[in-house]
């Protein structure tokens, strides 16, 4: 095994038919679905499952729609998903929506409206992970959280064989050897201050590619959402009602609808910019501690009323959180190129259900409890078929997995390199290929700075040290993608090229290390067996 | 970021420790949870949420530390707001925190029916 993690405690070693990376909602449901399958389901989370990944802070809704209204709402998606989506893939997570959240019934107490119905399309994200946790351990599922992945492993025939990572609060390395692996490890906010987006770092991209899957539509990556300044507390719901004012007083024309980030984000170029939620009705006001109990936190703590007090407020980026791009998915089983590795969530690309827009909360909860339901199914149906070879795994990391040993400086230099490209409204919402291609040499600058680091001190920084890879080449990618589409699409808006060109009628798959690419594929090729 | 434990409050579960997602407190030579790497919180609000004392109290203040005046927090009434409002734990039947999230649809149907500013 390459580069071995020097911890104190002997390595803990389990064998499973399945490995799911990452839980938060995709990989919990991955999780589920390949344990009712028979399969012996081994769960790795960075942070605690229950707590960690945006769905847990958050309140998601669903794309959830009664079968005689559906034909209409794909419809309505596939003409805003400018050419990039696909009515079948749509179909099947409306589908898979409807049959699932019902199920949680018992695990969720799910509230009834006046009218006495139950209300099953939006749950708190607290309540909703915690009964995912649930859910799992009923399963027989076996969770080791705080226990961060850090490269997969391959056999000597090479294949698909594993991952290993650290148990962080134990100070131990941990081996899990299995013939199928669900990369569900979120999207890539680079740590932009998003709430519940800190481990949200791009390794499942980084650990995808090194291990020979390709990334799609990571150009569909500047998605931003508004929050008090500094604070973490980024739920728009809100700001719907908001009224916006510049640092004289003055009422700025933002107002809601497809364009309110960008006015916002152009009103904030120029200076601060304040709200005002004097237009939320008082029966309203009163009732919103019980529908977002943590809306109201910075407000509270601060000593801000904001119904009647102007207060700042800022744009966090999304990365691919909210945006569209990821790993590429290459069957209905949610497989990537590389057989037996599955992707699920934000990890993966979504462009079949979004095509080139942002997907919101609610299409991207249906497809993320969707895409890992079926990626926890073809898991557990590719082990049966290939089960686990004898022998050791190797790693498969290439970048960022440093030895125990010098780190005069830490990471967090490289970290800055990465957010001072990916946060400014005028770099990434506002995109020009001139201003692309600075970034570009920013980030790699930044790519050299690390190929250079030789050691990290202890197994948290090592820890760091993978995650800065991954934000570094996750970046790359977004940028590289967006500078070879020369048009604006969906969210993806460059002002030197204002208009949707037909010549772009294709999606941009891409990969690479040291040397990132990008490739031009035609439509409807996603459906294609693995290479 | 995560400013305060307050001991007298701790019951020394430690639940703290294992829920919160960045790892940001560990167990002190006490047995209480101590914040150990505040740095790395990313301000999730969600180890007040599991703290069924009512012990911890997170500044919203996300990009630095904060000095906060444990006395002031104390009388705040701020201890264990996000836990009671979220209708967990004992709170749990009590009718003045039901959960309403499914009202953010007729929220948003609100908010866009207001005219325009």
């Amino acid at each position: 095994m390459t580069s071995p993690l020097t911890t104190p405690a002997p390595t803990l070693q389990i064998d499973a038919d399945v490995l799911v990376i990452g839980g938060g909602l995709a990989g919990t449901w991955a999780a589920v679905a390949a344990a009712r399958e028979g399969a012996r389901v081994v769960l790795t989370e960075k942070g605690f499952c229950g707590t960690s990944g945006v769905t847990a802070t958050a309140g998601p809704g669903h794309w959830w729609v009664p079968p005689e209204q559906r034909q209409a709402a794909i419809d309505k998606r596939m003409a805003s998903a400018a050419g990039l989506g696909d009515a079948n893939w749509m179909a099947r997570i409306l589908e898979t929506t409807w049959q699932t959240l019902p199920s949680l019934d018992r695990l969720y107490r799910f509230p009834t409206n006046s009218q006495g119905e139950k209300q099953y399309r939006a749950l708190r994200g607290p309540e909703y992970m915690r009964a995912m946790r649930q859910l799992t351990l009923e399963h027989d599922v076996t969770l080791l959280d705080h226990s961060p992945a850090l490269e997969l492993l391959k056999n000597t025939h090479g294949e698909l064989a594993g991952a290993r990572g650290l148990q962080r609060q134990r100070q131990r390395e941990w081996v899990v050897r299995a013939p199928a692996v669900v990369l569900s490890t979120g999207g890539c906010a680079f740590h932009s201050r998003l709430l519940g987006s800190q481990n949200n770092t791009g390794d499942g991209y980084l650990m995808g590619v090194e291990a020979g899957a390709e990334l799609s539509g990571m150009e569909f990556s500047s998605y931003y959402c508004i929050a008090p300044a500094g604070s973490t507390m980024t739920r728009s719901m809100v700001y719907t009602f908001g009224r916006y004012f510049s640092a004289s007083g003055r009422e700025l024309p933002i107002s809601q609808g497809p364009d309110f980030n960008e006015s916002l984000a152009r009103a904030l170029l120029e200076g601060p910019v304040y709200c005002r939620l004097d237009r939320i009705p008082q029966d309203i006001r009163a009732r919103l501690p019980s529908v977002q109990p943590n809306l109201m936190l910075p407000f509270d703590r601060l000593g801000i009323d904001p119904y009647r007090d102007m207060f700042a407020v800022t744009l966090h980026g999304e990365g691919t959180v909210r945006g569209v791009g990821g790993l590429r998915l290459v069957d209905e089983q949610c497989q990537t190129r590389l057989p037996g590795l599955f992707a699920a969530g934000d990890a993966a690309s979504r462009e079949q259900v979004t095509g080139a827009l942002s997907g919101g909360g609610a299409v991207n909860s249906s497809w993320a409890l969707s895409s890992g339901q079926w990626a926890g199914r073809g898991a557990a149906l590719h082990a049966r078929q290939h089960p686990l070879r004898t022998g050791p795994g190797y790693g498969t990391a290439r970048v960022g997995l440093l030895p125990l040993g010098d780190d005069p400086q830490g990471s967090s230099d490289l970290v800055s390199t990465v957010q001072n490209e990916m946060h400014p409204y005028d770099k990434n919402l506002f995109r020009t290929g001139t201003q692309l291609q600075r970034s570009l040499a920013e980030l790699d600058n930044g790519w050299d700075r690390l190929r250079e680091q030789r050691g990290a001190r202890d197994p948290a920084a090592q820890l760091r040290w993978r995650e800065t890879a991954a934000m570094l080449a996750s970046a790359r990618w977004c940028y590289g993608a967006a500078l070879e589409r020369k048009e604006s699409r969906g969210i993806h808006q460059r002002s030197d090229a204002p208009q949707q060109q037909a010549r772009f009628d294709l999606h941009l798959r891409s990969g690479g290390l040291d040397a990132p690419w990008v490739r031009r594929d035609p439509l409807q090729t996603h459906a294609q067996a693995p290479a | 970021m995560i400013e305060l434990i307050l001991s007298d409050r701790c019951s020394g579960c430690n639940h703290c420790v294992a829920v919160c997602p960045t790892d940001v407190l560990a167990p002190g030579i006490d047995g209480l949870p101590t914040i150990v790497r505040q740095a790395d919180c990313q301000t999730c609000f969600m180890c007040e949420l599991y703290c069924t004392s009512d012990a911890i109290y997170v500044h919203p203040a996300s990009e630095h530390a904060v000095t906060v005046d444990p006395a002031q927090i104390r009388a705040s009434g701020l201890l264990g707001q996000y836990r009671r409002d979220s209708g967990w734990h004992e709170w749990a039947d009590d009718p003045r925190y039901t959960n309403q999230h499914w009202r953010m649809e007729e929220i948003f149907v609100l908010a866009r029916s207001l005219p325009k500013t």
